[in-house]
């Protein structure tokens, strides 16, 4: 890299600068060092902590620095004795990750047709980077206003419901466009599908052109081309853009809570709960859970495809 | 003519000297203000007030530094944030405002300071519905719940017990108080509502809503509970776990059948579910009432045959408040109690602490409407100068006696708080 960058005078020069003074000098830990520091600090160390209260007693006003399972024993209440019913705990699981797959599987159709889109059909890069920064509207206001404004819009008395009763589709307006599942769903898709275009419209822009020419010119047809060139080529992306959306569903506390008007369970409003009531401990064994979860998906779909060698 | 010219030389030095001088002086005052070390300059009178938004007025805020020249900084969080924050950074505030109900988890943790009530004017003055449980005519109201009387004084200024009798020792300076009850759109529900039991009838089905902070929603539920005759509590507001159970059993049966349309969890959130007409029978706090009503939709605060589930809020002092920093403290204090801020928060459709003071400071007609429960003779207004009612309506409820006196229970914390936690939890999931 050093000796690249010196043989070519006319190239980037700042690259070149720090390459030809910085690189031979530092050794590969010290250039890591910065971040492994900020990544120690503000996210290793405090996950420890976490770990650690989630093994500690509490009372109505303190945390009691001695062990006990206390947390988790509690969480898991009734899964054994109410068997075969769902305990608690288990019964949010399943809404949670009935949430996740609905999700995920609907933003990763809109997504990808949206980054094929971007990627095959938009040929010019500024109507490309014009047309993604659109994706971003939904993120131009705030949370709750975001989510306040759903009410005039799929409330009972709202536009949709109006436009339903006006055409006779029903005869009195229907509550489940709000507060309920379908509500839940269509906000988080609303608020995610950019994380999954993103991710794959960038695996997509790097797939060689020449490529689907190739396919095609093969006799190949459009859905064998897809199926076989663009899909295994984005991978990587598809991948990527799985991870950020099945982390934040799964975490997810204010969509589900505002979108279900506080009736629909998720693993984040039972910590949040806990949180209100000053019962720190049992959340931090939640978020424990949680992450436990979570890493665990994120482990079966980085099996799919190698990330780190596609990167 | 040099006569003349003369006066006017005269005229305008002294002109010149009124002005060095007045300059001088907004010199020295403009050093006092931004703090340029000077020597006479006094430290600026600051105090921190943590709190949530809706009892931080900056009018109560601007007229306290016109009376006194204490400059309040708001900090303000919502209502489990406070809490939070007086126990794990009592140093970040020097006044705190939170609710009755919540020193039962505050006053252990050791981070708040008693004051002393020999040190406030108008102490005994404070309305005995909050000190010994009783109206001024010696009724006892109800105490179920963390009633104010269990929790108002301490043992000792350092001491973290209750005391069960009225000591020097006093926990929170009073704010306000009220009675809470179900909110109607009297306009869609058409007929008369008089019992709580209407909140979980199925007349009301997917029409109905209960405020998200579980041990106010499962006291709602408890008030459905005796009202239908199934259960009647020992104490609502200190469920034993099987009455928890039993609540919550009603609470899930409820749910699982659509009743509720949502869980509030945001002033706003309250006004629009009622204002949309989402929702025609709900849990409701009285301003929130007034806030539908000023949009022109009809909307009452029904008082109900089974009575009102009360909350008060006050402001204590953090255990880091000593010296000159408590002197202010007190000043603010007795300021507060000395009837502006009573009158002004009398006027939102709260009940202020020193109601003699307050009324030394609304106008006969207006005590009368909010405090005598009788038809208001003119227009009410609110502090704001917005229309409120018109002339010749009552007040929902009536009187203070009536209201107050209606006290079924208290908003809590309940001793098995942690069981009814993971409850609720389990009610969410179902």
């Amino acid at each position: 890299m050093a000796a690249l960058a010196a043989e070519t005078p006319s190239g980037q020069a700042p690259g070149g600068f720090f390459a030809r003074f910085t690189a031979p000098a530092l050794p590969g830990w010290l250039q890591a060092a910065p971040l492994a520091i900020v990544f120690g600090l503000f996210f290793v160390l405090p996950l420890i902590f976490v770990t650690v209260v989630s093994f500690w007693d509490y009372n109505d006003y303190e945390i009691i620095p001695s062990f006990t399972v206390r947390s988790y024993v509690e969480t898991f209440e009734g899964c054994i004795d109410q068997f075969p019913d769902l305990c608690t705990i288990l019964q949010t699981y399943v809404s949670t990750l009935k949430f996740c797959i609905i999700v995920w599987a609907s933003t990763l159709v809109i997504g990808f047709t949206v980054a094929y889109f971007l990627a095959f059909h938009v040929r010019s890069l500024k109507w490309q980077i014009a047309l993604t920064l659109l994706c971003t509207i939904p993120f131009w206001t705030s949370n709750v206003i975001r989510m306040i404004s759903w009410i005039p819009l799929l409330g009972r008395n709202g536009l949709v419901n109006d436009a339903l009763v006006s055409l006779h589709l029903v005869r009195e307006p229907v509550g489940w466009l709000l507060y309920s599942q379908f509500s839940v769903v269509l906000a988080f898709i609303h608020l995610f599908t950019f994380f999954m275009i993103v991710p794959i419209f960038n695996s997509m822009a790097r797939i060689d052109h020449r490529l689907v020419e190739a396919a095609y010119d093969a006799g190949a047809s459009g859905w064998q081309t897809l199926w076989n060139v663009v899909i295994p080529l984005s991978k990587p992306g598809i991948v990527i853009g799985s991870i950020f959306v099945v982390t934040i569903v799964m975490g997810d506390f204010v969509t589900v809570g505002v979108m279900g008007g506080q009736q629909i369970a998720s693993a984040g409003k039972i910590i949040s709960t806990r949180l209100d009531a000053l019962q720190f401990p049992p959340a931090a064994a939640n978020a424990v859970i949680v992450l436990g979860i979570t890493l665990v998906i994120i482990n079966l779909l980085t099996r799919l495809v190698d990330i780190r060698r596609e990167l | 003519m040099s006569n003349e010219s003369e006066t006017a030389t005269d005229v305008s030095r002294r002109l010149l000297l009124k002005g060095a001088g007045a300059a001088a002086g907004v010199a020295v005052g403009s050093q006092a203000i931004t703090g340029f070390p000077a020597v006479w300059s006094q430290e600026p009178k600051v105090l921190r007030y943590l709190g949530t938004a809706v009892n931080q007025s900056s009018d109560i805020a601007k007229k306290l530094k016109e009376d006194t020249g204490i400059i309040l900084q708001y900090i303000s969080v919502d209502t489990d944030e406070v809490t939070k924050r007086a126990i794990t950074q009592p140093n970040s505030f020097d006044m705190l405002d939170t609710e009755y109900f919540a020193l039962k988890k505050l006053i252990p943790s050791g981070n708040l300071l008693a004051m002393d009530a020999k040190k406030i004017a108008n102490f005994d003055k404070v309305t005995p519905v909050l000190t010994k449980g009783e109206l001024p005519n010696g009724k006892k109201i109800g105490d179920q719940g963390t009633a104010p009387k269990k929790v108002m004084f301490l043992e000792g200024q350092h001491s973290t017990k209750f005391s069960a009798t009225p000591t020097e020792w006093v926990t929170l300076i009073p704010t306000t108080y009220n009675a809470d009850t179900l909110g109607i759109r009297p306009d869609l529900i058409k007929r008369p509502i008089t019992s709580w039991a209407e909140l979980l009838n199925p007349e009301f089905k997917g029409k109905a809503a209960i405020l998200n902070i579980p041990s106010i929603g499962i006291m709602d539920a408890a008030m459905v509970m005796e009202a239908t005759g199934q259960h009647t509590y020992a104490d609502k507001g200190n469920m034993t776990r099987p009455e928890i159970d039993m609540t919550i059993k009603l609470l899930t049966e409820a749910k699982k059948s659509g009743q509720f349309r949502a869980f509030w969890s945001d002033f706003n959130e309250s006004v629009n579910l009622m204002a949309s007409g989402e929702t025609v029978i709900q849990s409701m706090w009285s301003p929130a009432v007034t806030a539908v009503r000023s949009k022109g939709i009809p909307c009452t605060f029904q008082p109900l045959k089974e009575g009102y589930r009360s909350w008060a809020t006050g402001f204590a002092l953090s255990k880091g408040v000593t010296g000159k920093k408590a002197e202010l403290a007190y000043e603010f204090v007795n300021w507060f109690l000395s009837g502006w801020a009573g009158a002004y928060l009398f006027r939102q459709g709260y009940y202020s602490g020193v109601l003699d003071t307050a009324k030394a400071h609304m106008e006969p007609y207006e005590w009368a409407y909010w405090m005598e429960g009788k038809p208001a003779e003119k227009d009410i207004h609110a502090p704001n100068g917005s229309l409120l009612e018109k002339a010749g309506t009552v007040r929902d409820g009536g009187s203070f006696e009536t209201r107050m006196g209606g006290v079924a229970c208290w908003n809590a914390v309940m001793d098995e708080n942690d069981y009814m936690v993971r409850k609720w939890n389990g009610f969410i999931a179902a």
